[in-house]
């Protein structure tokens, strides 16, 4: 759907694909089962990178092997998304990650069982290839739904359309999954800083208030755990256009995660953190002390942590990159209270108290983690 | 045997007499008038009045036990006789007494048994003894493994016959040499218990030998469990030497096929060993004896009393060696008893014995029951209060659910009906039923495929013998039972609740072959629990089951790599044509030839052919039996401690011993009647001599099954088998799936997959 303007590496896709079939060529003319190396992406296969503060993907890997009964499935999407990928490739498409899923879908020659059942399954096995390959996802030509909305002191260019970010109504301008510079350019900024807010609707109060306007920045939104395109956009604005990045999330688990995963980048994703992650970001709300702080009423907003926020902020805490003093008290002081509060908490108070008292507050006294 | 005789001979009370005494009791008897009431009570009156404790309880088990106790007897006088046991049972609806025509079969209420055999015939003045006087045998005096023991059986089956239907019975014998058959009517006198015998014709009978028994008894028909055709299926199972054919009131006749072409060895008669003995006993013994002195007495009425040993229990007795044996009572005759108990004694001989041999039972299992694992044991002779014995065990394994009981189907059969019932019940609605009947249909469907899973739910099936005699009755107080229960079959993959048989579709087999054989009652149903018997039962029921559990292993593990490899193949062609799309442009793939390496190469880690071979077996139905065998046989090897290791040798030795095996086997008939010596005599001693380091061991009770396995190879490979070798050896004749030897071949032969019945 995008057109593709990057011919340069497309050469070196297609051959690495190719190479991929070399190898179970090679095995089985040696009548061994075929293998591929894939490198491990979870929490013991990373380390936090301190000097550049984000967190880098160790050099694990894990054997693939075809004639394994609990990899055998795995192996053959894989091979069937590299041959999809490939076909992209030649035929100069690009297509959603939605798309390729129904691509490689369907049901195996004498049996009742299909290549792949759920999206989650080609997911996967795509970030698989992504590390295997070491081409990331846009350069497999795979995008992902659009997810999230932006609004601001801004001005772009996306796919030859001016976009005034000023000016995109109630809805916002959706980001798109792609938004290297072949996509999305940077026309005019006006913006002091951007603020990156986890759910549409507290996005939708500061659009419909015009906070952007008022306060020169630019409001974006994610949808709960931002996609891989607001990651990067955020990544763009904060380097190219040398703008602060403030993250406000619910004060929860959940929340310092997102803010974390802005930050210092993923664990599934940790070969992306150079292009993705933003050691600068800062977190701005909703913090466990806030509701304190602010004259929340705590008895009608607080809800109560359940067995999962419990163990999901222990594992936050023991994170490296969550070691400092100020966001060891921090989760420690929300452990302690035993609640949470979500951003909508705030409304509580009044409807623009958001828009009109606590951020320009936090922003005024700096009052933010790091 | 004692009680057996005191409960016939002791005066019992008398039965109530006339109906007049009552009410003269008021006047205390006299000694003279209750002596004058005082008379012998016969047998056959005692008997009269208990018949339950011979079998004959209801009319169903009356049925049942006059064809045990007529086949049981041309069983024992085929054998004797050195002859292939062919045996016809017939059952008809007799006419009833009001007359007008026979009434249906399950209806009917008197029935005409004949029982007819290829045996040595009967001589004409013992033909009324043998089948009207209770008591009369050949059996009772000897202490020899035999099926029958008190000469009771058969009389007591015409006797049961005459008082229910008045009908006396009759039969048909032919010797050899004769030229015609005598036929008789004959009836027992009870207050006597004297045969009233006349013949009644003399006829040409179109058999060169035999004897054929008919007796009209009050009985009811059955099916299924302890049916008359059950008892014929295990008696065939127990005795596949022999030829069964069975003609029931309705219905096909059957025939039971011969499973093995050799008669079992005939067991030798021993005399009593003192272990065994009680008291009562010893005191008749005494008075019988034809020796003078104590010492001489001992060493020549016991087995393994040598001279030496005869003065040491004089001496622990505290009696002279020379005392009359005649003189010898009370205190000093329970010194004797005691001091026989204590001295140390070797144990009795134990080939006194013929057990039915590993590999003829494997046969019988084989030809009667439906499965897909068979394998036997026979433990090494062993001793229970100085009684040699000998414990076997097989089992028969349906993997696939092959094995179904007969009450289970009917059940199933039931339920379907009362569905159907409710199917039936007139609902308006015409939509409705119909779908219901659906569901159910699909309900059923799949409650079947759950059964057909490898382990239904149904409990296995304990098969009981004693001496080669089916046991039906009672198999809870049986030891074979206890034993079969206190196996744990959890270790070889079968399901076990606590206190109960193993589930799944598998018949146990136990055999207890003895010169005295411990029944809990006088109808003999159940084998009474002696310790050294159920350890026996329980070790070869381990080692039977621990064979299982190897191939059940083997098998799981093949459908295992089975469906693996099923997986693989399935992916093989994606990744296949995957390859063929990424290669596209930077050289072509041979797609096809790429599946099919790695086809081989997915084979190859999964098992290779021998995942095949192993699945393929199950399917090729009438090979079964060599590649049970295999099984069996590999499973034996797979574990056999070091220094046995029978391994790829077994095979070829196996085949050696036949003929030396043949010679002692030939012998053994004549052996065991007695006649001694004939031209090739020499032989047949040897065997029992290299029997004797076996008993010696059993004794001894140290004795572990691999080291007489091992002694039994020794044997094998060198010398005349001894007692445990012959039936092995024989039957590696007989079923060692070489089609070179024609008895195999034959044995193969009969036994057709078809011919197989579902036992449950």
């Amino acid at each position: 759907m995008v057109a593709n303007s990057k011919k340069g590496s497309n050469r070196d896709l297609a051959k690495a694909l190719a190479g991929m079939a070399d190898q179970v060529i090679a095995s089985a003319n040696k009548g061994r089962t075929p293998s591929m190396d894939i490198p491990v992406r979870s929490l013991a296969n990373v380390s936090f990178n301190e000097k550049k503060r984000y967190i880098e993907m160790g050099s694990a890997k894990q054997q693939r092997e075809f004639f394994n009964v609990n990899m055998a499935k795995k192996f053959m999407q894989t091979m069937l998304v590299a041959a999809a990928c490939r076909q992209l490739e030649d035929e100069g498409k690009t297509t959603s990650i939605r798309d390729l899923f129904y691509m490689i879908k369907h049901r195996i020659d004498g049996s009742s069982e299909n290549t792949v059942d759920e999206q989650t399954e080609s997911d996967a096995v795509i970030e698989d290839l992504e590390v295997t390959a070491q081409f990331i996802r846009e350069e497999l030509n795979l995008f992902a739904e659009n997810k999230g909305a932006l609004a601001g002191e801004i001005t772009l260019v996306d796919s030859g359309d001016t976009i005034d970010a000023r000016a995109v109504g109630s809805g916002g301008w959706a980001i798109p999954s792609i938004v290297e510079d072949h996509v999305i350019k940077f026309k005019k900024c006006t913006a002091k800083f951007v603020l990156l807010v986890e759910k549409a609707a507290v996005w939708h109060r500061l659009n419909q208030d015009k906070y952007w306007k008022k306060h020169k920045c630019i409001v974006l939104h994610g949808g709960g755990q931002p996609p891989r395109g607001v990651r990067r956009l955020c990544w763009r604005f904060v380097n190219e256009l040398k703008l602060p990045l403030y993250v406000y999330v619910d004060n929860d688990p959940w929340g310092y995660y997102i803010y974390s995963v802005v930050k210092q980048g993923s664990i599934n994703l940790a070969f992306e953190s150079q292009r993705m992650a933003v050691p600068s970001a800062r977190f701005i709300g909703l913090s466990s002390f806030d509701p304190g702080t602010y004259g929340l009423d705590q008895k009608a907003t607080a809800i109560g942590l359940d067995e999962s926020d419990i163990r999901r902020a222990k594992e936050i805490l023991a994170y490296p990159w969550f070691q400092s003093k100020a966001w060891q008290k921090e989760i420690h002081n929300m452990l302690a209270n035993g609640v949470k509060y979500e951003l909508e908490a705030l409304t509580n108070k009044s409807i623009s108290f958001v828009t009109e008292e606590y951020l320009p507050k936090k922003i005024k006294d700096k009052d933010w983690l790091d | 045997m004692a009680s057996r005789k005191s409960k016939a001979a002791t005066p019992t009370p008398p039965p109530i007499p006339e109906g007049g005494r009552r009410k003269k009791a008021v006047k205390a008897a006299t000694a003279q008038e209750m002596s004058a009431r005082q008379r012998d009570i016969s047998v056959a009156e005692f008997f009269q009045k208990n018949r339950h404790l011979l079998g004959f309880d209801n009319p169903r088990k009356a049925l049942l036990t006059t064809v045990k106790e007529a086949v049981d007897n041309s069983l024992d006088a085929c054998e004797e006789a050195g002859i292939l046991p062919e045996i016809e049972v017939k059952i008809e609806v007799a006419p009833s007494s009001e007359g007008g025509l026979p009434p249906s079969v399950a209806q009917a209420t008197r029935f005409t048994v004949s029982v007819t055999d290829n045996g040595p015939g009967i001589v004409k003045k013992n033909v009324g003894k043998v089948f009207a006087k209770l008591l009369y045998g050949s059996k009772f005096h000897r202490l020899r493994q035999s099926r029958g023991q008190q000469g009771i059986g058969i009389s007591a089956a015409g006797m049961y016959g005459q008082l229910t239907t008045g009908k006396p019975t009759r039969v048909v014998s032919k010797i050899a040499k004769e030229p015609k058959a005598h036929c008789f009517e004959v009836s027992i006198d009870a207050k006597k218990n004297e045969p009233v015998e006349h013949e009644t014709k003399q006829i040409d009978w179109g058999r060169e030998q035999g004897t054929s028994v008919t007796i009209t008894l009050e009985g009811r028909f059955q099916k299924g469990k302890g049916s008359v055709e059950e008892y014929l299926e295990l008696t065939s199972i127990a005795n596949p030497h022999a030829v069964f054919v069975y003609i029931p009131p309705e219905g096909e006749r059957r025939e039971f096929p011969r499973g093995v072409d050799v008669l079992p060895d005939q067991p030798r008669e021993i005399k009593p060993h003192p272990y065994g003995i009680e008291l009562g006993m010893l005191l008749k013994m005494l008075q019988d004896t034809k020796s003078h002195w104590l010492t001489g007495f001992l060493a020549s009425e016991f087995v393994r009393v040598s001279g030496k040993a005869a003065d040491e229990i004089c001496k622990a007795a505290k009696l002279s060696p020379r005392a009359k044996p005649r003189s010898i009572m009370g205190k000093d005759a329970e010194a004797l008893y005691k001091a026989l108990q204590t001295v140390k004694l070797m144990s009795p001989p134990t080939d006194c014995i013929s057990p039915i041999g590993e590999k003829a039972i494997l046969a019988g299992l084989y030809k009667e029951i439906k499965g897909d694992f068979y394998t036997a044991v026979t433990r090494s002779p062993a001793v229970y209060r100085g009684n040699p014995f000998v414990i076997e065990a097989g089992i028969a394994f349906g993997n696939q659910g092959f094995i179904k009981k007969d009450s289970d189907d009917e059940k199933g059969e039931q339920e379907e009906l009362s569905l159907d019932d409710g199917d039936g019940n007139g609902n308006g609605d015409s939509e409705r039923p119909k779908t219901l009947a659906e569901l159910r249909k699909a309900a059923r469907l799949k409650e079947k495929q759950a059964k057909e899973e490898i382990k239904g739910p149904e409990l296995s099936r304990l098969i009981r013998f004693a001496n080669r005699v089916p046991l039906v009755y009672q198999q809870t107080a049986c030891s074979t039972y206890k034993a079969a229960v206190e196996v744990g079959w959890r270790k070889y993959g079968l399901t076990q609740s606590r206190g109960s048989l193993p589930q799944g579709s598998l018949v146990i087999f136990v055999h207890m072959a003895s010169v005295w054989v411990p029944f809990t009652s006088e109808s003999k149903e159940a084998i009474a629990d002696y310790d050294e018997v159920r350890k026996e039962i329980r070790l070869a029921l381990q080692e039977c089951g621990r064979r299982l559990g190897i191939h059940l292993n083997k098998i799981a593990r093949a459908k295992y790599e089975m469906s693996r490899r099923d997986k693989f193949g399935l992916y093989i062609k994606e990744v296949a044509e995957a390859c063929g799309k990424l290669k596209h442009k930077y050289g072509t793939v041979n797609v096809e030839k790429l599946k099919k390496q790695l086809q081989s190469v997915a084979s190859k880690v999964t098992g290779g052919e021998k995942t095949e071979a192993e699945l393929k077996r199950k399917e090729n139905a009438p090979e079964e039996l060599a590649n049970t065998i295999v099984v069996t046989e590999q499973g034996i090897q797979g574990d056999v401690p070091e220094g046995m290791a029978p391994g790829g040798a077994a095979a070829p030795e196996a085949a050696e011993p036949i003929e030396a095996a043949e010679p002692a086997e030939a012998e053994a008939p004549a052996k065991g009647k007695g006649k001694s010596k004939k031209g090739k005599a020499g032989k047949a001693p040897k065997a029992a001599k290299s029997a004797k380091p076996v008993e010696a061991k059993a004794f001894k009770g140290k004795a572990k099954p691999a080291q007489q396995s091992a002694k039994a190879a020794k044997g094998k490979a060198g010398g005349p088998p001894g007692i445990d070798d012959i039936p092995i050896t024989s039957f590696g004749k007989q079923i060692s799936g070489k089609p070179a030897k024609g008895k195999a071949a034959k044995a193969k032969g009969k036994q057709g997959g078809s011919k197989q019945k579902e036992l449950f």
